[in-house]
């Protein structure tokens, strides 16, 4: 693999990318003159405006060949891995049998006031997210979704019926950072009721920031966008380096 | 034209096992009442509106007054008798002065016995036979509206998805599809609507990923496509959801706004949604004899199995839920020309002969539905970030649907998965539909399956798991067979679940204007 390469057309070198988009512009060849000025601007050139088309009145669909004359510097590529692997429901449910030789226990729920269920269940309820299945739907993962406003004695006291592997708070609601003191004083409880035997803490919400699993005394942060998968693979990773630690 | 040679025998098979599954379940449907068909009763009796001043936000006035009637004298006699009652003894002119005067805790309920009982049953059957007047009338006006306009000039009906999460945003895309071609509009609500036991009152411009199912929005949408159904043409249909544990109401509210269909599973709420099963059946019930009255198309949800379990392994159980919301949807009184009966094109395409395997599966849902509006639904599960390949599939998604005579086609993105739909992909996709129906329009009238091939052979087979799943359910208790994790592999045991804590057994003295007035059709 040479260090500097090109987008590959037909011809080592040649630069050919395709491309698409839409502009708010009627049809016309103000039109096409805009998508090549933009083709352009995005380091396209020469570019070919290939195709157009009217998009009702007010807009024009484009598709545009042409030559990048970017360089790519392999040397530069920095890519962050996740230190899991995204794992396959089948994969999850497969691995987590032989691993434990029983269900995994996750209670979930959101602690504080907060009523926004929407994050805990994209990520719980079999319906899922973002196409994804929830982990519901995980044949070796039994679910006790606590649903809203659970408090933190509530939440630990249900852990502990069910002999959870992993709880899973969601807060939606940042209010006067409500969020970080909820999932603090969730942290600290656990820790002080259990100890060491304590479930995994993960924690999830939009605005929380996955760097800031240490700072709110949980094993794990979730951000935006996460999907039960990611979620689902963590748990079997977290359970797989639990287990080795142990042995 | 019947092409797949069904026994006569095994498909009467199949409807008298369906009947006797849903047997005790009708029988408790009909035994019990919910918060929400009691909500929804009185939305129908003409409550509107929410308080504003409760702390917990906007709480609509019928959550206001059903919970007291409910805390105060019970519901197992229904809502509207202590609430009637209480109208005339308080000496009030109107019930939303009824609902303020209950949370300022002004009002006592009781149950009103002798005169009295008759007096406020009457009052109630007044009220609400004016909301179903409006709901008839919305009936009518929709019929004179597509005789005017005129329905889509083929079919499938061509059926396209908005959500922004704000309903001015869905104005705009809504008759932007139409222009483009769109037979039909569904708004899809914002995640987590299913599992708010209220609905939410006005104009909402903030909702996750779908809008709020509002009575304003629906006003505003329908609206709209009246609008624009002029411009074009033709009559462009309103989709919503009346699913979760607002069922009954949202059906009421669609009624009244003049909705054209809804999505109304018998079972989704309970296996994808973790609702009551006991809940959800009897708020269906309510929900199905309002749509019936609406003469509002439903849309079952049977392509959500297919996304959970596998789309071959799992064929007949799609067929088994058609059959049972067949079956359901008789009793509640609605006519075959208003079961879309749900089912999607979710085969891995890596399967050898996937497409023929597609093509035997929509035959049968044709050929055992012949006069029910069938709603076929595009591939989700196996679409990726190829959206080159998503684009094929689809196209071959199309394909199956005009070959096989589907009545309302789903139109498939190939952004599925990948993004919400950008202007440019809603356009592509419907270029997409409209190509192959152009190109293959009337393939239908050539498309003979070979009467031993592998079409035929599965379709048979299909029918006879079905069948033999049928009777095991009917053996099992269809209840039992929910719990034990029949379909979509979900384990719903009938004391479990969201809502349970709002289902009510009715007294002997049980009284709801509406429920007779819809019983008797």
């Amino acid at each position: 693999m040479k260090r500097h390469v090109r987008p590959y057309g037909d011809t080592t070198g040649d630069g050919m990318v395709q491309t698409s988009f839409t502009l708010p512009v009627p049809f016309g060849p103000k039109a096409d003159g805009a998508a090549q000025q933009l083709a352009n601007k995005m380091g396209i050139d020469p570019a070919m405006v290939v195709h157009s088309h009217a998009i009702g009145a007010d807009f024009t669909f484009f598709v545009v060949y042409g030559s990048v004359g970017h360089i790519v510097d392999l040397d530069e590529v920095r890519v962050v891995e996740r230190e899991y692997p995204l794992l396959s429901p089948s994969e999850v449910n497969t691995t987590l049998k032989k691993l434990l030789r029983r269900k995994l226990v996750v209670v979930g729920g959101c602690i504080g006031t907060d009523a926004h269920t929407v994050g805990i269940d994209a990520i719980l309820n079999i319906k899922g997210f973002a196409g994804e299945k929830g982990l519901e739907y995980y044949r070796e993962l039994k679910v006790v979704n606590l649903g809203a406003q659970v408090s933190v004695p509530e939440l630990v006291r249900r852990a502990r019926a069910e002999k959870a592997d992993a709880v899973l708070v969601s807060q939606v609601v940042t209010q006067r950072d409500a969020h970080v003191l909820n999932t603090r004083e969730m942290a600290a409880a656990f820790r002080e009721a259990m100890g060491d035997r304590r479930p995994l803490l993960i924690a999830g919400g939009p605005r929380f920031d996955p760097l800031m699993a240490g700072e709110l005394g949980v094993d794990r942060v979730f951000g935006r966008g996460t999907t039960p998968g990611e979620v689902a693979s963590y748990l079997v990773h977290a359970v797989q380096t639990k287990k080795e630690g142990a042995a | 034209m019947a092409l797949l040679d069904l026994d006569p025998k095994v498909v009467a098979t199949a409807r008298r096992l369906a009947a006797k599954a849903a047997e005790p379940v009708v029988a408790i449907a009909k035994a019990h009442t919910t918060v929400a068909v009691e909500r929804a009763t009185l939305r129908l009796a003409g409550i509107t509106g929410a308080d504003s001043t409760h702390r917990a936000g906007d709480v609509p006035w019928v959550n206001r007054v059903v919970d007291t009637v409910r805390e105060q004298c019970g519901l197992e006699h229904g809502v509207v008798l202590p609430a009637f009652h209480a109208l005339r003894e308080h000496d009030l002119a109107t019930l939303t002065e009824l609902a303020e005067a209950t949370a300022a805790g002004q009002v006592r309920f009781t149950i009103p016995e002798g005169r009295d009982r008759t007096r406020a049953r009457k009052a109630a059957t007044a009220a609400v036979t004016r909301g179903i007047r409006t709901v008839d009338r919305n009936r009518a006006q929709r019929e004179k509206l597509v005789a005017k306009l005129g329905d889509p000039a083929q079919r499938p009906w061509i059926y396209l998805i908005v959500a922004t999460g704000d309903i001015d945003e869905d104005v705009v895309q809504a008759q932007n599809a139409a222009r483009a071609g769109a037979d039909v509009i569904a708004v899809i609500r914002s995640t987590g609507q299913s599992l708010l036991d209220y609905v939410p009152e006005g104009a909402t411009h903030h909702g996750f990923a779908g809008t709020y199912a509002t009575q304003e929005n629906f006003r505003i949408m329908r609206a709209a496509l009246d609008e624009v159904s002029k411009e074009v043409g033709r009559y462009v249909r309103l989709t919503n959801y009346a699913s979760g544990l607002c069922m009954p109401e949202i059906a009421v509210l669609a009624g009244l706004q003049r909705l054209d269909m809804m999505l109304n599973d018998s079972m989704y709420g309970i296996l994808f949604r973790d609702i009551n099963p006991i809940r959800t059946f009897v708020d269906q019930r309510f929900s199905r004899q309002v749509h019936a009255r609406a003469g509002i198309i439903i849309n079952t949800g049977e392509d959500n199995y297919l996304t959970t379990a596998d789309a071959v392994e799992a064929a007949h159980t799609v067929t088994v839920s058609q059959l049972l919301n067949e079956h359901f949807a008789h009793e509640a009184g609605l006519p075959d020309h208003l079961l879309g009966l749900g089912h999607a094109f979710e085969i891995n395409p890596k399967v050898p002969e996937s497409f023929r395997l597609e093509l035997a599966h929509a035959l049968l849902a044709r050929e055992l539905f012949p006069d029910a509006p069938l709603k076929w639904m595009p591939p989700t599960k196996h679409m990726t970030g190829d959206v080159f390949n998503g684009y094929l599939l689809d196209g071959f998604f199309n394909l199956a649907g005009v070959l096989t005579g589907q009545s309302i086609l789903l139109v498939g993105m190939m952004t599925e998965a990948v993004v919400t739909p950008f202007l440019s992909d809603r356009d592509l996709a419907l270029a997409n539909v409209r190509y192959v129906l152009d190109a293959a329009g009337g393939l239908r009238d050539d498309f003979r399956p070979a009467p031993d091939g592998l079409i035929v052979k599965r379709a048979h087979q299909v029918l006879g798991e079905a069948v033999d799943l049928l009777a095991r359910i009917v053996d099992d208790g269809l209840l039992d067979a929910i719990a034990d994790g029949t379909f979509g592999l979900m384990k719903r045991p009938a004391d479990g679940g969201k809502g349970a804590d709002g289902v009510v057994a009715k007294a002997d003295g049980y009284c709801n204007p509406a429920s007779d007035l819809l019983e008797a059709r």
